[in-house]
């Protein structure tokens, strides 16, 4: 009878816990050789060199075939190595966006030669993606793209904008997702195409839109007839709107999506100490007890996507709960221990929560806001 | 055979347990018809083993039973019958038949055996006055007692589920097996009620998404307005969020974890619970507020079960002291406990 949406718990098999191992023990000794610092967010951070060493080890790409460097592991060996390398806040930005979606997205709609040239230099962490949709004018309403890609010989002519864009300063290539053929207001959705835009070629220049921190963090590209080959077309040309769809869903259903504030919270518990006073106990315990559902939630629609199915809704309702939750985090934290008041005493929860409090905005915004992912919930729940 | 019980509820509560039957069991008047078809069809004493005297299913069965139990707001002493013969069957006793509770359910009353006989008094017990047994625990270990030798003063919540003040004073006292930690029964008591508030707010849910799709205003049903629509998805958050911890307390406990998932629990469903009733109430307008529309039967439940068995205070600061005492590095360890 329930409508309501359900997250079976899901227990992990033995190999999963050998994989947590063998990640934690990873981590644990890079970090010790000064590998690399904690930080949140940590698929904004990047470090070049992090990610080399992690490609090196066998972390990236783990779920895809052999013969293009994976190693055909499962779904859920990948969550973990997610999970493991996020909650120890290390710097996975610089090949976060070629792990999780465009990887994938080229094993789904990609030729073989694009296989064969793209993915063995993103599984050794050298190769990097970022994702091309926003644009100026074009942010929840995706089908508003501008961009366009005219055809000419052997290829296409690209010009427009496109805004927001994660690392791209960073990246070699973004798969952009442009118009191939002139918007036509009665189907929305057509004449879409996605695009792999080598980043260093003539006709693209990069600028730096910094955030509200002072970072460079996105950057916004223009293209100006930057010529882009046939043989760099994803899928099918007019396909791309359902191409990127199927994308949304790796980008949403992520614990990236619970764990954005979560070295606020450890430093809070560091500060705190072990003999909490009543307020600090509850507060600290409520938000544990928010992130272990989450978890567990998080956990369950990798369970999903694992058993070959495509939690849209229940995805969507992860990353509105859990974002909202990650903003939540500096808040309570800044109630009940306020470095302004002397409390913390410990010059990393301060910079952590400083932090935490200024990414917090961008949280419920990137990877689809708040109101379009509960436009979709009320879609799953047959309102719509 | 859990989804055969769970089939089996859901059809004796879909036929028996509506809204009349709950209104008159407000008023005072025992649901026995209800309660004997559970019975008869094992479901109330699920968790219980056969050679205790019942149907031999897992703790996680009898859980599972009383998250459909709260779907339906069932007026019944579900839980505390599952949670008197789970202590018994595992202090080794046998396990009587009929409705049952469980005093002391504050941790301050005590209740001493003094020369074989029960002294001292317990306050808000679950339907005290409607148990064919109240079993007690005492410092001696754990003693059923006949309520027809103990003095009840009837009370009720707030849901106008009875909770009674049981004085003992005199009652024979004849101890039945070992002695229980009040905390083993907070801990049973507080699994209990989160799974019973996560089943009565998938109720509302439902209730909540039907009434805005048949509602109509300005031309058109609620569900067509965005605002009604964010706000059904955040209620829909809130009932996933729920219904999600108490199924991982129930898995984790089954399996014999002695974790932090039933604080968790607690804790989480406990907060959920308020802002889903804000939310359903929100949703049907002044409907909502009568007595003559069921939802109140489900909010005012899931308003008196999130302060039994420790608030959401009372979890959050539990838990938060076994993180503290973990320590800052292994927070991640304990939170993704599995
Ligand atoms: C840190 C960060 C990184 C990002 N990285 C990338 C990236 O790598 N690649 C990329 O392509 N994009 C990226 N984005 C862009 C992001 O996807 C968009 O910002 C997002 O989709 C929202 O679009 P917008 O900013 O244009 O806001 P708008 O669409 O203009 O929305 C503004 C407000 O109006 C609300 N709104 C809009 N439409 C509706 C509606 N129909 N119903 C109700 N409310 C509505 C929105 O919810 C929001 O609150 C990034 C954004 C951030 C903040």
């Amino acid at each position: 009878m329930s409508t309501a949406l359900t997250y079976p718990p899901r227990t992990l098999a033995p190999e999963q816990d050998a994989m947590r191992a063998e990640i934690r023990a990873f981590l644990e000794k890079d970090y010790a050789a000064g590998g690399f610092s904690r930080g949140q967010e940590a698929m904004a951070r990047y470090d070049i060199e992090f990610s080399r060493r992690f490609g090196a080890a066998g972390f990236i790409g783990v779920t895809w075939p052999k013969k293009y460097g994976g190693r055909e592991l499962t779904f859920l060996d990948r969550y973990v190595i997610i999970e493991e390398v996020l909650a120890a806040g290390a710097p996975c930005g610089a090949h976060w966006v070629a792990d999780r979606q465009s990887g994938p997205l080229l094993l789904k709609y990609g030729t073989e030669e694009q296989r064969e040239r793209f993915l063995p230099p993103i599984v050794r962490g050298e190769s990097y993606f970022c994702i091309g949709m926003s644009e100026p004018d074009s942010g929840s309403d995706l089908a508003s793209v501008r961009c366009s890609a005219t055809k000419v010989d052997g290829g296409w002519l690209l010009n427009g904008t496109k805004l927001w864009t994660s690392l791209a300063h960073v990246c070699h290539y973004m798969i952009a997702l442009v118009r191939t053929s002139p918007l036509d207001p009665q189907h929305r959705h057509a004449g879409m195409s996605q695009m792999i835009v080598d980043l260093n070629s003539p006709g693209v220049e990069v600028r730096p839109v910094y955030n509200l921190a002072g970072e460079h963090h996105f950057n916004q590209e223009v293209f100006t007839d930057c010529f882009v080959p046939d043989e760099n077309v994803v899928g099918e040309v007019g396909n791309g709107w359902e191409q990127v769809m199927s994308e949304l869903a790796y980008e949403r259903s992520g614990p990236e999506r619970i764990l954005s504030t979560f070295q606020t919270l450890v430093e809070l518990v560091r500060s705190v100490g072990d003999n909490p006073t009543e307020t600090e106990a509850r507060a600290i315990g409520r938000l544990t007890a928010h992130l272990a559902t989450l978890r567990g939630m998080a956990l369950s629609v990798a369970g999903m996507l694992a058993d070959g199915k495509m939690p849209i809704t229940e995805a969507a309702l992860v990353k509105d709960l859990g974002t909202n939750y990650c903003k939540e985090v500096p808040e309570v934290a800044r109630l009940i221990c306020s470095p302004e008041d002397g409390a913390g005493g410990n010059s990393t929860y301060e910079s952590m929560l400083k932090t935490a409090t200024l990414i917090a905005p961008s949280l419920t915004i990137q990877g689809g806001t708040r109101e379009i992912l509960r436009g979709m919930i009320a879609r799953g729940l047959g309102l719509r | 055979m859990r989804t055969l019980i769970l089939d089996t509820a859901d059809r004796i509560f879909r036929d028996i347990c509506d809204q009349v039957l709950i209104d008159k069991a407000e008023k005072g008047e025992w649901p026995a018809g209800l309660w004997q078809t559970l019975e008869e069809s094992g479901l109330t004493q699920a968790s219980v083993p056969e050679e205790r005297g019942g149907a031999g299913g897992t703790l996680g069965d009898g859980l599972y039973f009383l998250k459909t139990s709260g779907r339906y707001a069932a007026p019944l002493p579900l839980a505390e019958t599952l949670i008197a013969g789970v202590l018994l069957a595992q202090a080794g006793a046998d396990v009587p038949a009929g409705p049952l509770t469980v005093a002391p359910v504050r941790a301050n009353e005590t209740i001493a055996v003094v020369g074989g006989k029960l002294s001292g008094t317990a306050t808000r017990i679950p339907f005290a006055r409607n148990a064919s047994a109240i079993v007690v625990l005492t410092s001696e270990g754990l003693v059923v007692v006949d309520p027809a030798q103990v003095t009840i003063e009837p009370g009720k919540s707030m849901a106008g589920e009875p909770r009674d003040t049981v004085i003992f004073d005199g009652a024979p006292a004849t101890v039945v097996g070992g002695a229980v930690a009040f905390e083993a029964l907070m801990r049973l008591g507080a699994l209990a009620r989160s799974v019973q508030m996560a089943g009565a707010m998938e109720g509302i849910l439902a209730m909540s998404l039907q009434y805005v799709q048949d509602r109509v205003q300005f031309g058109r049903t609620l569900s067509k307005f965005q605002a009604v629509q964010q706000s059904m998805a955040a209620m829909a958050g809130q009932v996933a969020a729920a219904s999600a911890a108490a199924d991982a307390a129930i898995e984790s406990t089954e399996a014999g974890d002695n974790g932090i998932n039933i604080a968790v629990a607690k804790a989480r469903v406990g907060e959920a619970a308020g802002v889903a009733a804000e939310l359903a109430h929100q949703a049907h307008g002044a409907i909502g507020f009568t007595h003559e529309y069921a939802l109140h039967q489900f909010t005012r439940r899931m308003w008196a079960w999130r302060d039994e068995f420790g608030g959401e205070p009372y979890w959050q600061a539990e838990l938060g002291r076994q993180v503290a005492k973990a320590g800052a590095d292994r927070l991640w360890v304990l939170a993704s406990q599995t």
